[in-house]
């Protein structure tokens, strides 16, 4: 009664043969060979004009100044970390929790949306000052600067997610009486899960950025040691290496992120979703 | 023959005051195969959607044989699509409509393999859907909607985007299943010769707004072979039809 068709393979073939090989291999060194150059050119243009540290640091003294001060950094670097995952954490229990609001009942949608587009298109930095003054406790507000940028990718795309479940599976559904828990739980989720983890991948990078941002309001008050305040305190001092070297903690941490996300995408949806599956061709 | 459901007057007519089926009346009895057959539009499987009571009617209605308490309970629906779930494997598939009657996995599992087995896809339970063809994916369907045992099952247009050879292939699988379990069909097709093949009556309907016009009886023995396909009979049916059909288009406003 089997089709003709037998089971198939995802179709690999291409990268099984040698040279399949040889192209992965240098689709996947080819950004790092290109970054590496990147840097060595910055080197040689120092070094060949003279350019003077305060004004452009050589990669290597960004290096050796990272390494000189890696305590002191990694010391901010946590209280940076903190904040940004915390208001990420914060990001997806009350996006998700509101996006299964709206997708439950229209009206709490039609009531509640426009204060998410509010805090979605007013910029962080012209609010971040006034929420220092309304809270106290500056982790508190920076906590509540990061999660108000990150807050929004996540609510979007988890409601268009919820929606977007197949009209046919949700008759089926409903055929079989499923229970709201039930639909939630086989359905809705499921459906809604490349939606999220995209809105995931974008909340993570724009928590760092909120937690940055608000660092530089809060570190101008001179409260907290974040990783912006010490790229400020650095600025004030012309040290213009150590500025290099937190910027580098802020970029790698980013990159981190990113490449955790995707690793959590490829972990969720590798299997199944067309996104992950072309991505992995 | 004892009837199972009867459709009296039944009409529907959208929000935007479309009427998109217009006194519909039909007795369908237990363990038959019925086509509903008609153009693009008449209704076919809005009638299919309102006796699985996923669409309301707004007028007339729909009465189910008192020997069915709750009827919910026994529909199953086969959709012009596939219709799984891309995240979880053929078993999970299949098991769905058992797991939100809360059926274990203990329990569910030697029905889940008997009724792949029965659909020829036993060894491909733990795949995911998008590593099947169309016909197979089409076979997990189908054996998602038997799993439940039916006393009606639903297929609207389930072949229609499938090649001729996958088609008559799971033409006589349907055939054979219905027979075996003896559960009454419903189906909705635009194919005249599948509608013969398969079916022992033919609801013809015409569009706008969506009726019945014909009523006729395909009073061929079973089971069916491909050989019948090759029949005079068969094909003096499919030329009856094909006339009543052709009056569905001559019906339009």
């Amino acid at each position: 009664m089997i089709d003709s068709a037998s089971k198939m393979p995802f179709s690999k073939a291409g990268l099984t043969t040698p040279s399949g090989r040889s192209i992965q291999f240098f689709k996947q060194i080819l950004p790092f060979c290109v970054f590496g150059l990147a840097l060595l050119a910055w080197e040689l243009t120092v070094r060949i004009y003279n350019i003077p540290h305060y004004i452009l640091p050589a990669p290597t003294l960004v290096l050796k100044t990272l390494w000189d001060n890696l305590g002191s950094l990694m010391v901010s670097w946590v209280y940076t970390m903190k904040i940004t995952f915390g208001a990420l954490l914060l990001a997806v229990i009350g996006g998700v929790a509101l996006a299964m609001l709206f997708a439950l009942n229209k009206w709490v949608e039609l009531c509640l949306f426009p204060f998410a587009i509010v805090l979605q298109v007013t910029p962080i930095v012209a609010i971040a000052p006034l929420i220092l003054i309304f809270i106290d406790s500056t982790t508190a507000a920076l906590l509540l600067c990061a999660w108000i940028v990150a807050f929004f990718p996540i609510l979007s795309n988890t409601v268009v997610g919820l929606r977007s479940a197949d009209q046919n599976l949700r008759d089926l559904f409903m055929l079989y009486r499923a229970s709201p828990w039930q639909t939630l739980r086989f359905l809705l989720v499921p459906s809604a899960m490349p939606y999220f983890i995209a809105g995931l991948k974008i909340a993570g990078g724009l928590s760092l950025i909120g937690a940055v941002v608000a660092e530089f309001t809060a570190g101008a008050a001179g409260k907290e040691t974040g990783l912006a305040s010490r790229i400020l305190e650095a600025s004030f001092r012309t040290e213009i290496p150590k500025m290099f070297a937190a910027l580098v903690l802020v970029s790698l941490t980013g990159i981190v992120i990113y490449l955790v996300f995707m690793g959590v995408s490829k972990l969720v949806l590798g299997k199944w979703h067309e996104s992950e599956i072309k991505s992995g061709r | 023959m004892t009837t199972l459901l009867e459709l009296s007057e039944v009409e529907k007519r959208y929000d935007n005051g479309t009427l998109a089926l217009e006194r519909v009346n039909l007795k369908v009895g237990q363990h038959e195969f019925v086509s509903l057959l008609g153009p693009s539009g008449c209704g076919k499987s809005t009638a299919l959607k309102m006796i699985a009571g996923l669409s309301p009617v707004t007028a007339g209605s729909i009465v189910w044989s008192d020997s069915i308490g709750d009827h919910a309970k026994d529909i199953s629906f086969v959709f012009q699509e596939p219709t799984l779930m891309p995240w979880t494997k053929v078993f999970e598939n299949v098991w769905l409509p058992l797991r939100l009657k809360g059926v274990s996995l203990e329990t569910a599992k030697p029905m889940v393999n008997a009724v792949l087995e029965k659909v020829g896809l036993s060894q491909f339970a733990h795949v995911y859907p998008r590593e099947l063809s169309g016909g197979m994916k089409m076979r997990v369907s189908i054996a998602r909607a038997m799993i439940t045992k039916p006393r009606l099952l639903l297929m609207d247009e389930p072949f229609a985007a499938l090649d001729e050879m996958t088609r008559f292939k799971l033409n006589n699988d349907t055939l054979a299943l219905w027979q075996a379990q003896q559960f009454t069909t419903i189906f909705v097709t635009h194919s005249v010769y599948e509608s013969v093949y398969l079916s022992n009556r033919i609801i013809v309907m015409a569009a706008r707004p969506g009726r019945i016009i014909a009523d006729i009886a395909i009073d061929e023995p079973y089971p069916r072979t491909d050989s019948f396909r090759n029949t005079s009979r068969y094909a003096e049916l499919c030329v009856k039809v094909s006339q009543a059909l052709q009056k569905a288009g001559d019906h339009h406003d």
